[in-house]
């Protein structure tokens, strides 16, 4: 009797088909963008949003053409931190057509398909109290349509804001084969760093690899004297510097900037004088020299 | 998942997919090619909920799936697309009543299973409100 291996196809559907064109598709569209970066964490809410939407800025007022994918499914922010929530995406031609945010960047995020603000991000299917079998399924198909569908254009960078968690890059990377490399942001508190570790290591076995951690919310500027102060109980040695990636730098904790995210303006633009955004910029710099080189090096 | 007719040894294929499978459920018949016998694969909801998941067409696809197809598929209070020419459209229309056009021509498209909003929706739903 035949067994699997012996039958070729599978009958009609032609399922390796539809995956098949699905990835060729992907591929053609990210031909066009140099360089696909996920910002990550292993902890929730240690600013990956932000520094996503401060990194896209300070890359698009250097002349870079930018996109953001916002691909925190369930806790999209990137729109309203761009102050652009109210946008709406359209189909063209060649696909969804991103909404565009302060200084042309090209952004894709759930809340702009919503058809409210605010609303959960819930799905409309039959069997959700076994969702638990296929949620996961239909999360990395949604991803792969708003990455793959988005008629992104030609791009320098592609940044794409994760959720929270330590496996999210490892599936990410394998997900999206064209991925470039990671950003981990990382925050100095003693108590976060296990898991800033476990992310970082789970992170370099990925094929994309991991291009260096931001080190974020790292002390305060004491407004009476100006001395450095910690904001967190830290380590004797900086958390992001016994990681063994490079350190791309780090961003004070600043008021300004989760105001700015609340406001939709962002910082990196609205207080290029101050030692955050001199930061940032470092940290943009060298992405674009490290990207740059690499080009080159091809 | 294939299926194999254990009398003839041969592959079967997919003959009919009664559609819409009824409800939250998914049937698919395979007939096998040497001796016409038919099966039919009768899933359970959420099987049918994990393989709608994959985004993948069982039977096949004729044409490649439109932009965002699963998500404003499945999507819970998805907002109803508009393409590019619809919504340049709609910026003909005055400002301060374009909201309330907007609203009256998302509703005309629902109502009708429309998937988006094109300059031909927007006809129909001008020739449906008298406009
Ligand atoms: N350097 C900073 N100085 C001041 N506030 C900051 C800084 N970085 C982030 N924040 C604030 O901290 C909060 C969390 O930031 P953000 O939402 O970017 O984190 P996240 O890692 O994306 O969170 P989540 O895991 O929920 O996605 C926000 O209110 C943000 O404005
Ligand atoms: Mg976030
Ligand atoms: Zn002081
Ligand atoms: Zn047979």
């Amino acid at each position: 009797m035949k067994t699997y291996r012996d039958i070729a196809g599978d009958g009609g559907s032609d399922v390796l088909g539809q995956v098949t064109e699905r990835a060729a598709r992907m591929r053609a569209r990210m031909a066009l963008v140099a360089r696909k970066l996920a910002v990550m964490s292993g902890k929730g809410g240690v600013g990956k949003s932000v520094v996503t939407v401060n990194l896209a800025a300070a890359l698009a007022m250097r002349g870079r053409k930018v996109g953001i994918l916002d691909a925190d499914l369930n806790g999209p922010s990137i729109a309203r931190m761009l102050g652009i929530e109210n946008r709406r995406l359209t189909v063209g031609g060649a696909g969804l057509v991103p909404a565009v945010g302060p200084f042309g960047t090209r952004v894709v995020s759930m809340d702009l398909l919503l058809s409210r603000q605010g609303a959960p991000v819930a799905w409309d299917a039959p069997a959700l109290q076994h969702r638990s079998t296929w949620l996961g399924a239909l999360e990395a198909s949604a991803l792969g349509e708003l990455l793959g569908d988005t008629a992104w254009g030609e791009l320098d960078f592609l940044l794409i804001d994760l959720p929270p968690g330590p496996e999210r890059f490892p599936v990410f990377d394998g997900l999206f084969p064209e991925c470039d490399g990671a950003i981990a942001v990382t925050i100095p508190s003693a108590i976060a760093a296990l898991t800033v570790r476990r992310s970082v290591v789970l992170a370099r076995r990925c094929k994309a690899g991991i291009l260096g951690a931001v080190e974020n919310m790292a002390g305060y500027r004491c407004p009476c004297c100006g001395a450095r102060q910690a904001l967190f109980a830290e380590e004797g040695e900086s958390v992001a510097r016994t990681l063994g990636v490079p350190v791309l730098g780090s961003i004070p904790f600043d008021p300004r900037i989760a105001r700015c995210a609340d406001q939709g303006v962002p910082f990196v633009a609205a207080h290029r004088d101050t030692p955050a955004a001199r930061a940032i910029v470092g940290v943009v710099e060298q992405i674009d020299r490290t990207c740059a080189g690499q080009e080159a090096s091809r | 998942m294939k299926f194999l007719c254990v009398v003839c040894d041969e592959a079967m294929k997919v003959a009919e997919i009664p559609s819409p499978s009824s409800g939250d459920a998914l049937t698919v018949v395979f007939r096998c090619p040497g001796c016409g016998h038919q099966v039919a694969l009768l899933t359970n909801p959420w099987e049918a909920q994990l393989v709608r998941s994959l985004g993948v067409a069982i039977g096949g696809r004729s044409a490649p799936p439109a932009p965002l197809e699963l998500v404003r598929a499945t999507l819970t209070e998805a907002r109803l697309l508009w393409t590019e020419e619809a919504e340049r459209r709609l910026e003909r229309v005055p400002e301060f009543v374009r909201s309330v056009v907007r609203k009256s021509i998302e509703r005309y498209a629902r109502q009708q299973g429309c998937r988006e909003v094109t300059p031909q929706v927007i006809d129909e739903a001008k020739a449906d409100m008298g406009m």
